[in-house]
């Protein structure tokens, strides 16, 4: 290409939570790395102060902040020989698309994965025997373990929650269990970086009523900071304030663990740090050799390509994007269910969730008191923490009563069931149930199946004339009786809180489609693993086709946990940057032989 | 030399060369501290009506959302509270151009709705605004004999009632059920946006239902749990 740049170390396609993570890890390791991103340059006191950030309409209804469908968007279908269609509107989807990406407008629930969601298929094994493994692989669920162990990740996960300054109660420290915090997860080395956000209203009832229970209780570990904290990088964080105006917003407060709030202030000052904001990587160019790339080719907001030289390439561009990059740029092989050879696009799978309303006469809740990521939870009945041998599938859910948000327009069907959403019905019913509202949801793990997967759409392209991705998924049964069991448990603590005329919402109990989803929870598709047929990366998250590439985001997970999945990002970026700094540098080539 | 010397250059990164001009280069941590052009606050300015400057079509939106937002004990209706201004604006701007949407062909209609089980539209809001306002004047004027503006309540909840349940064939390619939805969302983002936008006219929508508006610190209320507030609501502009 005519237009060349100079060549870069590391060139980091997408400089949302993963990529500024990895950059902030290599350019401290003395690398010269250039950040390459689509959106625009965004910060706290140019574009989210408080002035500007408490409007629901603009920033939540709009979606303001997101990437625009126009700019690009997904084809979808629930199976392979249906025609899949475009998502022309906003839907669950939700991709970021700024310097900072979803990062700057996330929610903030900040969880460690269990040890068993690493180790899925060893663990099911060891535990009900590898008869069930092999009647549920028999089913069509791709089960199989990451490559990695927690044990492993802990150190990574750790040095992220630092990083984000993340608010929480340990609830197994250096092997002991304490009360209060989560009994169930595993075992942490040292305390959180900042103690755990306040109760409201809501958040009280649901604590007192799971103890009763017998239960365990704990606040959400998140990304809202309860008090000034300075961070590894020496950048100073606020407490937040509880203001409401959270998910989708940007935080006015730099209370909201982000790039913005915690890497960029450092990342940008570093000399060995460029960004190229409002440009955006068309795919990565192979080398001769067909074992590496040589770089990346890229357009810019005015239509100019050209071509960015790098020794290696780092794909943190979010799960969608990593894997439509990866099969634009023909590395490895696309993954096709017929035959089950290829590994790009290989085990989608989402996060399965429902929810459950109740209402409480007379109450005050005041949801406009609100975090991102405020809540309680229980992990009871999350992952492998309950005993499966007499159930009929395998994984769990956290179920949470939460007080993310008291929006007025986002809140407007939240009535007792049988109002109308129009007339003086609806006023009536508004007027008194914006108050007496209260929620739980339950947010399940998601198994990979042989039949869901990414690929490149034959129909639609985006705005430079380049195939979208196109996804192919439907529940699978275990998931589906998994969501079943665990909403009548949320049921049932709504029951036992007091709620009345109470509802749930299954997700999972019809086909899905992207309009009636909620989470945007999109995993797999680039795939970590030790094996490298059924894997796109090595447990460094390397591609195990082209050895100066690495990727990372919740493309990686193979399956999903009963969590949010950001940290679990942040901690593979830093382990995979680790890789690159201490390791790869010195001698170039596969980490691992294939 | 070593490897690693051969490979990695481990020192600053040369400045570029006026390859790719448009590309944003940016090194070191901005200085600027104004707020970006396209983040100020877009509040609706006064004056006419931009999209719905035809007479009838006017007329048929007011009957529409004084239906849908009635006037009664818990607040002034739709059009008292400016939402006819509101949708106005909206649809004057990204919003009812579609901006956002991903608008390309082909549209298969059957094949998109039976996968997204919802209808799927390459027209823009404003558009279907303009089909479906006359399409319900010609509805009203077939069935009812008369303009839809003139019809009494009762007879706009029984057309507004079966638009929403899909029992309703406005024709001309325009979606009852549909365009049903997008009045009622509109009207009610109208009631319950900030007034900056020139809805919610006084905070009556978030009085209706006790919502505090754009305030930003509740850490003073957290722990009150339970309580009445009366926390008088706040707009991010004052109303005079
Ligand atoms: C409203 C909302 C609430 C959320 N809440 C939570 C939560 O509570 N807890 C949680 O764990 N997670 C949450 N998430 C998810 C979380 O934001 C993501 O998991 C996280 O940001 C992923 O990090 P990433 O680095 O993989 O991608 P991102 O942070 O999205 O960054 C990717 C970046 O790559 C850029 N990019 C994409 N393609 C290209 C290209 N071709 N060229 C150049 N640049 C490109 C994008 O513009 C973007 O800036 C939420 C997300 C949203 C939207
Ligand atoms: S709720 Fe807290 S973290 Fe979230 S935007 Fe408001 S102040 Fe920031």
């Amino acid at each position: 290409m005519a237009n060349t740049r100079p060549k870069a170390d590391v060139v980091i396609v997408g400089l949302g939570w993963a990529g500024s993570v990895m950059a902030e890890e290599l350019t401290r390791a003395g690398l010269n790395v250039l950040a390459i991103e689509r959106g625009a340059w965004r910060d706290t006191s140019t574009d989210f102060p408080p002035a500007v950030d408490p409007d629901e309409l603009r920033w939540h209804t709009r979606r303001k902040l997101l990437q625009p469908m126009s700019v690009e968007t997904t084809t979808f279908r629930n199976r392979s020989g249906q025609t899949a269609a475009p998502v022309r509107n906003w839907s669950a989807y939700q991709f970021g698309w700024n310097v900072g990406g979803a990062g700057t407008h996330w929610a903030g629930m900040s969880w460690r994965f269990t040890p068993w969601d690493f180790e899925v298929a060893s663990q099911t094994a060891d535990r009900y025997g590898a008869s069930r493994l092999a009647g549920l692989r028999d089913d069509g669920l791709l089960l199989q373990d990451w490559g990695v162990t927690y044990q492993e990740m802990e150190a990574d996960y750790d040095r992220f929650e630092r990083i984000a300054g993340t608010s929480g109660k340990a609830g197994y420290l250096n092997g002991e269990k304490v009360p209060g915090g989560n009994v169930f997860e595993g075992m942490r080395k040292r305390e959180y970086p900042t103690p755990p956000l306040k109760d409201t209203h809501w958040m009280s009832i649901y604590r007192e009523t799971t103890q009763s229970m017998g239960y365990n209780p704990f606040t959400i570990p998140a990304g809202n900071i309860s008090q000034a904290y300075v961070n590894p990088l020496g950048v100073t964080m606020g407490p937040c304030t509880y203001c409401g105006f959270c998910d989708f917003h940007g935080c006015g407060n730099f209370s909201k663990s982000s790039p913005q709030a915690c890497v960029l202030p450092a990342l940008m000052r570093r000399p060995n740090f460029t960004v190229l904001t409002e440009t955006e990587v068309l795919h990565a160019v192979k080398h001769e050799d067909g074992k590496t790339v040589t770089g990346v080719n890229c357009v810019t907001r005015d239509g100019e390509t050209f071509f960015q030289p790098a020794d290696i390439v780092c794909i943190t561009a979010y799960q969608m994007d990593n894997v439509r990059l990866m099969l634009l740029s023909q590395i490895g092989e696309q993954y096709d269910p017929a035959t089950m050879r290829g590994t790009i696009g290989r085990n989608y799978n989402y996060q399965t969730c429902a929810s459950v309303s109740g209402f409480f006469s007379g109450a005050k809740m005041n949801p406009f008191i609100g975090g991102g990521a405020l809540g309680v939870q229980i992990d009871d009945f999350n992952g492998d923490n309950f005993d499966h041998s007499d159930l009929d599938f395998i994984g769990g859910a956290g179920i949470m009563g939460y007080s993310t948000n008291g929006r007025p327009i986002q809140n407007m069907n939240g009535l007792r069931p049988g109002h109308k959403r129009w007339g003086s019905d609806w006023k009536q019913a508004y007027a008194r149930d914006y108050q007496e509202a209260a929620n739980i949801f339950v947010q399940g793990t998601s198994m990979p199946t042989r039949g869901a997967y990414l690929s490149l759409d034959p129909n639609y392209k985006d705005r430079h004339g380049q195939p979208l991705l196109s996804l192919t998924f439907d529940w699978n049964e275990n998931d589906r009786k998994m969501a079943a069991w665990t909403t009548q448990k949320a049921t049932q603590t709504m029951q036992e809180a007091g709620g009345e005329a109470i509802s749930s919402d299954n997700q999972a109990a019809e086909s899905w489609n992207p309009y009636k989803q909620h989470s945007s929870h999109t995993i797999a598709g680039l795939e970590m693993g030790a094996d490298p047929t059924t894997s796109a990366l090595n447990p460094y998250l390397q591609s195990w086709d082209c050895h100066n590439v690495f990727s990372v985001g919740a493309s990686a997970f193979p399956n999903n946990g009963g969590y949010n999945p950001t940290l679990t990002v942040g901690a593979l970026a830093i382990r995979a940057a680790r890789a690159i700094h201490q390791t790869y540098v010195n001698n170039p080539g596969p980490l691992v032989e294939a | 030399m070593n490897r690693r010397e051969a490979l990695f250059s481990l020192g600053a990164m040369v400045a570029s060369t006026g390859v790719a001009a448009s590309a944003k280069e940016m090194k070191g941590y901005p200085t600027h501290t104004a707020l970006s052009a396209d983040h100020l606050p877009k509040p609706r300015m006064g004056g006419a009506l931009r999209v719905f400057t035809d007479e009838t079509d006017r007329k048929t939106l007011h009957a529409v959302i004084d239906r849908l937002i009635p006037a009664d004990a818990y607040g002034p209706s739709a059009s008292e509270a400016g939402c006819l201004e509101f949708i106005d604006d909206q649809l004057a701007g990204d919003y009812g151009a579609g901006t956002a949407l991903y608008l390309q062909k082909p549209l298969h209609p059957e094949n998109e709705e039976a996968i997204m089980g919802a209808p799927q539209f390459l027209s823009t809001p404003r558009e279907r605004y303009d089909s479906g306002l006359k399409a319900l004047e010609a509805y009203a004027q077939a069935t009812w004999g008369g303009a839809f503006h003139a019809l009494s309540p009762d007879q706009i909840d029984e057309i507004l009632t079966g638009l929403e349940a899909g029992t309703i064939d406005l024709g001309a390619g325009v979606n009852g059920q549909a365009f049903f939805e997008l009045m009622l969302q509109n009207t009610r983002e109208g009631y319950l946006a900030d007034p900056i936008y020139g809805g919610n006219r006084d905070m009556a929508g978030w009085k209706m239902i006790g919502f505090p508006g754009a305030r930003y610190d509740y850490r003073p209320y957290v722990e009150r749990r339970g309580e009445a507030l009366n926390l008088s609501p706040v707009s991010l502009i004052p109303n005079d």
